[in-house]
């Protein structure tokens, strides 16, 4: 058995004894934190997934909320609809393990819809090379979030409300640990090094007998099937669906943990997810402490000047994460991770004594 | 030409609006041979390669590689077939390390695919472990194995043109296309790259054909030597005669204006 693949086990044994023993007990004592936990896991598949095709193959997607969207909405009907049945021929709603197969099917299906979402994205896009790409992408999000808005059978305007409370520990880390898997032991093969020479120099790498439009077409699909299932799980979380949650800044929430992260480390995408999940908790928590409050009439009082309310700032993250970005190109732009691969090379071809 | 030949240009001609960059092109290749293809500046070579490797596609005539059809394929699909290419601007994999970068040649001959790559059976394994080695035997061949882990980025100018052309190898083709391989490289560098490139025609036992600006290189190697100028071939011989063809001399040098004018102006 292969190192990764015993990896993977090992992770998904122990988040298994987790949910089943810690869960309800963490729930009912820290919900707040445990809001954020989920949270954490769905942003890091998202980042992970959308790094396969932003990062590794180096499509830029502004598109990933409208895939997730699809994953949510396909999910929810799914669940909402044939549920009664699927419970009721595993045992009923208070079985537990029927819920975990009910939100098994329910995942599968929104990851599924949400692929052929992206082989349809991706095979016409594939023409178009970045900007142009971005702009084909975001606009796709775009449509999704428009012909939600105007379907009836999914809410409308009015939201969707999900019956099935179903997403747990177990199924959103586990998916976050299955999103690594692939992407890693995807990119860590010959054929996955597909990827990278696509990013690179897609002439050369058809020159050398690669099929760009395959790996780009895969990337979009394996991309689009993790979106699918995170918002699937998203769904099943917070019970209560809007088109206005997939917008545009939903992609950019991702996009800017992929950039954080440094295109291509997966590691540090991970890090970027967990960091810009806390981080505005952090600083809507800091926001509503005294200090801030007198922090700022002081400084008026000083300068005799009035200021845009602190709070508000603090509060925004769309400012935060403009900062971020600007300070991150300035000063690092490979990202935080962008080039841990590489050091880790460097520092194993020195210790293999090579000159 | 008595053997069957493996690269038949016929009558190639591509035209990008109004202007006419290859014209009414012929050229063979029999199984290794060595052929060099000159021209000045603009001649259209680099144009002719893209027409082999299907980067371009020919407004009219055909291309044929061991009596297949080559028209309409894609790039990928003609290296499939057995044409393999270096590029003038290196064009190697930047953010790859050397192993990575013919490593990734491998992937034509490739048994596996994602799927394999997520299970890691054991004959995903057994592949993987004897793509390595390959690559390992190639870039030991050129003395490139000591760069194993170097970015390729971060290789010398030579080791970059070197690992080029290995990575066009391990795709494991029957005619190899070098486009400039000489370029900027100092007159020992010159010297070695002859003797490299006479050495992968026997060791791999493919033919070459070679789009160079050095004279000493091309008269120095090749068999036959076929001139461009301004898309037409006007000339294609031995280096012998190639040297002494006035039309040669005269797309090289230019016309003299009036007779008995100083040579070298």
């Amino acid at each position: 058995m292969s190192k990764a693949r015993l990896l993977l086990g090992i992770s998904l044994a122990a988040l298994l004894v987790f949910s089943l023993f810690g869960e309800s007990l963490v729930i009912t004592r820290y919900a707040y934190y445990y809001d954020i936990f989920i949270n954490i896991g769905i942003n890091i598949i998202l980042a992970v997934s959308l790094n396969l095709v932003n990062g590794y193959t180096g499509q830029f997607s502004l598109g990933h909320a409208g895939f997730m969207a699809v994953g949510a909405y396909a999910a929810a009907s799914w669940s909402n609809h044939l549920d009664p049945f699927i419970l009721n021929l595993l045992g009923g709603p208070q079985n537990g393990l029927a819920t975990n197969i009910a939100l098994l099917l329910s995942m599968s299906f929104g990851g599924l819809l949400a692929a052929i979402a992206g082989i349809a994205v991706g095979i016409p896009s594939l023409r178009l090379k970045g900007d142009y790409l971005a702009i084909v992408t975001l606009g796709f999000g775009e449509i999704i979030r428009t012909a939600i808005l105007n379907t009836d059978f999914l809410g409308a305007a009015r939201g969707l409300r999900v019956t099935g409370n179903y997403t747990n520990f177990f199924w959103t880390f586990g998916t976050a640990a299955v999103a690594i898997y692939v992407v890693l032991s995807m990119v860590n093969s010959t054929f996955g090094r597909g990827f990278l020479t696509v990013r690179d120099d897609e002439i050369a790498a058809e020159a050398m007998g690669i099929n760009s439009t395959r790996y780009k077409v895969l990337a979009f699909v394996v991309g689009a099937l993790f979106a699918g299932m995170a918002g699937a799980l998203f769904g099943h979380f917070t019970l209560f669906l809007t088109p206005e949650g997939f917008n545009f800044f939903k992609s950019v929430d991702v996009v800017v943990m992929v950039i954080l992260g440094g295109m291509g480390s997966t590691t540090g995408v991970i890090v970027a997810a967990i960091l810009l999940t806390i981080l505005p908790e952090l600083l809507r928590a800091l926001a509503h402490t005294d200090f801030i409050a007198t922090s700022q009439t002081a400084i008026e009082a000083v300068l005799k000047i009035h200021l845009p309310p602190l709070q508000g700032l603090l509060e925004n993250r769309l400012i935060l994460y403009s900062v971020l970005l600007i300070t991150m190109m300035l000063t690092r732009p490979q990202g935080l991770f962008g080039d841990l691969a590489g050091a880790r090379r460097r520092v194993k071809s020195a210790s293999h004594g090579h000159s | 030409m008595a053997t069957p030949s493996l690269l038949q240009v016929d009558h190639c001609t591509i035209r990008f609006g109004g202007l006419t960059a290859v014209s009414d092109f012929v050229l063979e290749i029999g199984n290794r041979e060595l052929v060099g293809l000159i021209g000045p500046n603009g001649a259209g070579k680099t144009t002719i390669f893209n027409l082999i490797t299907g980067v371009y596609q020919p407004t009219s005539g055909r291309i044929l590689f061991a009596n297949e059809l080559l028209n309409g394929l894609k790039p990928f699909q003609i290296t499939a077939k057995g044409i393999a290419r270096t590029f003038q601007n290196i064009r190697l994999f930047p953010s790859l390390t050397a192993f990575d970068n013919v490593r990734v040649a491998f992937n034509l001959h490739l048994n596996h695919g994602p799927i394999h790559a997520l299970t890691r059976g054991p004959k995903f394994r057994e592949e993987e472990k004897q793509i390595d080695h390959e690559t390992m035997e190639l870039l030991k061949i050129f003395n490139l194995d000591r760069f194993r882990d170097t970015m390729c980025k971060n290789l010398p100018y030579g080791d970059q043109r070197r690992l080029e052309i290995v990575r066009a190898l391990a795709t494991r083709p029957r005619l190899l296309l070098l486009d400039e391989p000489a370029a900027g490289m100092n007159p020992t560098e010159k010297g070695t790259l002859m003797r490299l490139i006479e050495f992968i025609q026997e060791r791999f036992d493919i033919s070459v054909l070679l789009v160079e600006h050095d004279m000493r290189v091309v008269m120095g190697i090749c068999q036959r030597i076929s001139v461009l100028d301004h898309g037409i071939k006007i000339a294609e011989d031995t280096p012998e005669v190639i040297r002494q063809d006035p039309k040669v001399i005269q797309a090289y040098l230019g016309e003299e204006k009036t007779p008995g004018a100083n040579r070298r102006g």
